[in-house]
């Protein structure tokens, strides 16, 4: 169990210093980054300031520690836009993200367990067939389309629900829908395969021969073990979500991070956007190694396998 | 050709007609600004004008034209970063399926932190530092496609360099290079067309995203992401700019997808999960 966390650690690990190493090339790619790194209207004292703290006149490497050394310590530069560290700005919105996460989970877990379940156990039939419409339609709309067709349905149209900004309970019912179809749409086919596997698996045939009752043979063998293959796949979901955020903010004009990371695109903020993507980074590392560790914690199979 | 999926390939070749026939079909430019016939309703609302079938946008740009060139530019991008990130899964795949020990090890672990960070972010890393445009955005989704034809390709190959024949080549004597050239890769390749067919789709929406958050295609090529993005702050009243591109995406990423399921039931059963 220990080996198995350390090295699961020790991946995040590689991933971030990946992450910052691509960053950092990237910023020394075109010029001077001083250019990228500071407004148009920087005083010559603040450009004289900027290479000598970051040692941008010396060698590439003694610039690379100097970078991560910085990093480490939080510290990644000042946004051009918002005139303060760029850390400090991303935690500033980092909460309004994390209030639209949980609604979306849920969402997509209570859209997506039953649904999942159902078409695995009636294969090719009806409900089958329509939550695989459902599915390949949920996948095929881009998220920003939805989140202005849904916009134009209950907004505009229908005069319903708030069409952007932050506010009461029902500035969150659009915003959760837009960002939870992708999920729901991943989820049910996943939930839906690993349960045609399972269903088809000796255990359960024994379950059945024993006389079990079909609700005990699907809820309690079938769907726990269903669910670990959902659990491994949540890195690739993980993906998805922050995608599915930085467009749904966009569209909804939200103010998490994900708005956060189209703003620092379209006023070409690269400090903001060098610090969101480590940040992010740091999130998903986190974050994964959480699920890594419930995942060995729910298979005994990973547990003890030393 | 038995159940061939119609419907889909209906569309498809609707949309390369469309993208290829573009300058021939259009009724206007798709980028000339007429601004005296700005934000024209289609022609079956009120107020729209034959001239303009689909209306016209904030700058009198004629929908429909920019529609066909929008189909155009999702085209070129998706067969440009079908080859280079596509091809690079694909050689990437076979010769850390091939070769394997330590080599396919470190390539794997690339892999696993390549499809464990969002390629989106790259993508708009790349469009501020190095601009915006046609070579950033193949760059980019290449970037995001390689990992997983990589993932799959390694798989199979895996599964095809334990087959006699193989085993006969390099008897015989055959280089490791002329094994997986000849050998291995014809019999990826159902493999890899699947996996092309299955990830248009993909390509489509991440360039429709990339464009929509102002980090693809720049103004004022027409992508489908872009006028949608150009008619988001339109939506109350000019519902006509948004959600014709939207609608393009969805039933051209629905086709793709349909069509490669039902190619992957014919040429690769296998890789049924995918």
């Amino acid at each position: 169990m220990r080996r198995y966390i350390l090295r699961r650690f020790l991946q995040g690990l590689v991933l971030l210093v990946l992450v910052a190493t691509i960053v950092f090339f990237l910023g020394r790619l075109t010029g001077n980054p001083a250019d990228l790194m500071l407004p148009e209207d920087a005083l010559e004292e603040d450009r004289v300031a900027l290479i000598e703290t970051l040692g941008l006149d010396g060698p590439l490497h003694k610039q690379f520690g100097i970078f991560l050394a910085n990093a480490l310590r939080g510290d990644l530069g000042d946004s051009i836009r918002h005139r303060e560290p760029a850390v400090d700005v991303f935690f500033s919105r980092l909460p309004n993200t994390l209030k639209i996460v949980p609604g979306t989970m849920a969402l997509a877990l209570i859209l997506a367990i039953p649904l999942g379940i159902l078409s695995a156990l009636y294969r090719g039939r009806m409900i089958d067939r329509v939550s695989g419409a459902i599915g390949v339609l949920g996948i095929a709309t881009p998220n920003f389309w939805l989140g202005i067709l849904l916009i134009y349905v209950f907004s505009v149209q229908l005069g319903w629900l708030p069409s952007a900004r932050m506010g009461g309970p029902q500035h969150y019912i659009l915003p959760t829908i837009t960002l939870g179809t992708f999920l729901v749409a991943g989820f049910m086919r996943l939930i839906r395969s690993s349960m045609l596997e399972v269903l088809d698996s000796e255990f359960v045939k024994l379950a059945r021969i024993k006389g079990l009752s079909e609700t005990i043979v699907v809820w309690k063998h079938c769907l726990r073990n269903a669910l670990i293959p959902v659990l491994s796949l949540w890195g690739v979901l993980m993906g998805g979500l922050v995608t599915g955020a930085i467009v749904t903010e966009t569209v909804f004009a939200w103010p998490g991070i994900g708005r956060l990371t189209y703003e620092a695109v379209i006023f070409r903020d690269y400090p903001l956007l060098q610090a969101v993507i480590i940040m992010d980074a740091v999130l998903i590392v986190i974050i994964n190694l959480v699920v890594d560790i419930l995942y060995a914690y729910v298979d005994p199979r990973i547990r003890l396998a030393e | 050709m038995k159940n061939l999926p119609w419907t889909s390939l209906f569309i498809i070749i609707t949309m390369l007609f469309m993208a290829v026939f573009a300058p021939v079909i259009s009724p206007h430019s798709p980028i000339d600004q007429t601004l005296a016939d700005k934000l024209i309703p289609p022609v079956w609302e009120e107020g729209g004008n034959a001239k303009y079938l689909l209306g016209t946008d904030v700058f009198g740009r004629d929908v429909l034209s920019r529609l066909f060139y929008g189909a155009r530019v999702s085209m070129i991008v998706s067969a440009l970063t079908l080859l280079v990130g596509g091809g690079v899964g694909l050689v990437i795949g076979i010769v850390s399926g091939y070769v394997g020990g330590r080599l396919d090890n470190l390539l794997m672990r690339i892999v696993d932190a390549a499809l464990a960070f969002p390629a989106i972010l790259f993508a708009l890393l790349l469009a501020v530092t190095m601009g915006q445009g046609l070579r950033t955005i193949v760059i980019a989704i290449s970037l995001l496609l390689w990992a997983r034809f990589a993932r799959v390709v390694r798989g199979e190959v895996l599964a095809v360099k334990q087959r006699d024949f193989v085993s006969l080549a390099r008897v015989h004597g055959c280089s490791p290079v002329r094994i997986m050239v000849t050998h291995i890769l014809p019999n990826v390749m159902n493999t890899f067309m699947v996996l092309l067919t299955l990830y248009v789709g993909v390509v489509i929406v991440t360039e429709a995203s990339l464009s929509f958050l102002g980090a693809g295609v720049p103004p004022p090529t027409p992508s489908w992401g872009l006028m949608a993005a150009e008619g988001r702050g339109k939506i109350s009243s000019a519902w006509w700019l948004s959600l014709p591109p939207g609608i393009a995406i969805t039933l051209v990423v629905l086709a793709f997808n349909l069509f490669g399921d039902w190619l992957r039931d014919r040429l690769d059963p296998k890789l049924r999960q995918l």
